[in-house]
């Protein structure tokens, strides 16, 4: 899932002066189930910002309007909110950059605030801790690696063994981050696979990654 | 009634509200009540199954609604009903004190406490306590304090 972190309080009500009505607008996808904002932490803002506005002159007051949709990266969920939308002056965003981004695309003379910080593609390593596992880079070699990924877990995404910095398991950037090739050795190990590891991962085409622009899939046969 | 100290506060009434579990924290008010104990009259008490049911969301509600101040309460650590909840309940604590940090809310104004059932007397100390500490405070003032930076950039 899109792993993403509220930006800090002060940096969001700076970004709401000026406007009558806001609607925040929570996403219930991956920034619910990694708790940054879903329905649970629209509520929590909305009060904060409630009581953050309590003693501010009447005049630099505005409503606040909270929902959550589904997902805001799908159009086919805006049905419910676009009343809402067509009704406020502003959308405080608690989805990933993908929503944000959908909702400005879709309602075109709206503007539409990040509450978020998105982070990375990440999976839960317990509660309240998450971790990046996927770069998207859009050429998947786990086959090769053991099922861990040197390009989002290696610091410098090697491709063929560690770097001299690798130290008893740890990356060279901090004994916390674990060396991605140590691990996919470890692994490949157990599994009684190292033989793979003579075999040379060829250079990597990086124009399905970001290096190629801007991406997009398209499947003809799911086409509306 | 119990009477504060000197000066203005005096004529402040604080408006406290308590999140008590209801295995310790509200058996131990039900029990002060019982020992006839003298205590604050400025706390307002919601029983909770346990202080893991506690949630931010809860606690800004209260502020929201005008409490002054509000606290926690929950049984002594090792021995809640449900195991952690009220280890729990101390980390939402912590977090919420950060949330009313981000608005200008002194986090002194929210506490946790722990105690058992059989602490009448503790329960009241911790009400009286709380009192003193919120008419010290005074009324709730949104940016009474520094606010956190806003991250740049």
């Amino acid at each position: 899932m899109i792993i993403a972190e509220q930006k800090p309080f002060q940096s969001i009500v700076e970004n709401l002066a000026g406007y009558n009505r806001v609607l925040i607008l929570g996403c219930g996808t991956c920034v619910t189930v990694c708790m940054a904002g879903g329905e649970k932490e629209v509520a929590v803002l909305a009060e904060q910002i409630r009581l953050y506005q309590r003693e501010l002159p009447e005049e630099d007051r505005y409503q606040i309007v909270e929902a959550t949709i589904e997902r805001q990266c799908d159009r086919e969920f805006f049905a419910p909110v676009e009343e809402l939308i067509k009704d406020s002056d502003c959308v405080l965003s608690m989805a990933c950059g993908v929503g944000v981004q959908h909702i400005s695309e879709h309602f075109t003379d709206k503007i539409v605030i990040p509450a978020l910080d998105t982070k990375f593609f990440g999976a839960t390593e317990e509660p309240g801790t998450w971790v990046e596992r996927c770069a998207g880079c859009g050429s998947c070699i786990l086959d090769l690696t053991g099922g861990i990924c040197p390009v989002a877990r290696c610091s410098k995404s090697l491709f063929n063994g560690p770097c001299g910095g690798s130290q008893e398991g740890a990356c060279e950037i901090s004994r916390d981050v674990e060396c991605a090739w140590q691990l996919i050795y470890d692994r490949l190990k157990t599994l009684g696979r190292l033989d793979s590891l003579e075999k040379m991962i060829e250079i990597k085409d990086w124009t399905t990654a970001r290096d190629g622009g801007p991406r997009k899939v398209v499947r003809e046969d799911v086409k509306a | 009634m119990r009477q504060g100290s000197s000066g203005p506060a005096l004529e402040f009434k604080p408006q406290i509200v308590a999140f008590c579990c209801t295995y310790c924290a509200y058996s131990a008010a039900d029990l002060a009540g019982s020992m006839r104990l003298n205590y604050s009259p400025y706390v307002r008490i919601i029983k909770l199954p346990c202080t893991g049911k506690v949630d931010p969301l809860f606690i800004l509600k209260a502020f929201e609604k005008g409490a002054d101040g509000a606290f926690v309460a929950g049984c002594l650590e090792g021995s809640c009903h449900f195991v952690n909840g009220n280890i729990n309940a101390r980390k939402r604590v912590g977090y919420t004190k950060g949330l009313l940090q981000d608005v200008g809310i002194n986090p002194e104004r929210l506490e946790m406490f722990n105690l058992s059932s059989s602490m009448g007397r503790r329960f009241a100390e911790i009400c009286d306590l709380m009192t003193d500490k919120i008419r010290a405070l005074g009324r709730l003032k949104i940016h009474e304090i520094e606010t956190i930076e806003a991250a740049s950039g």
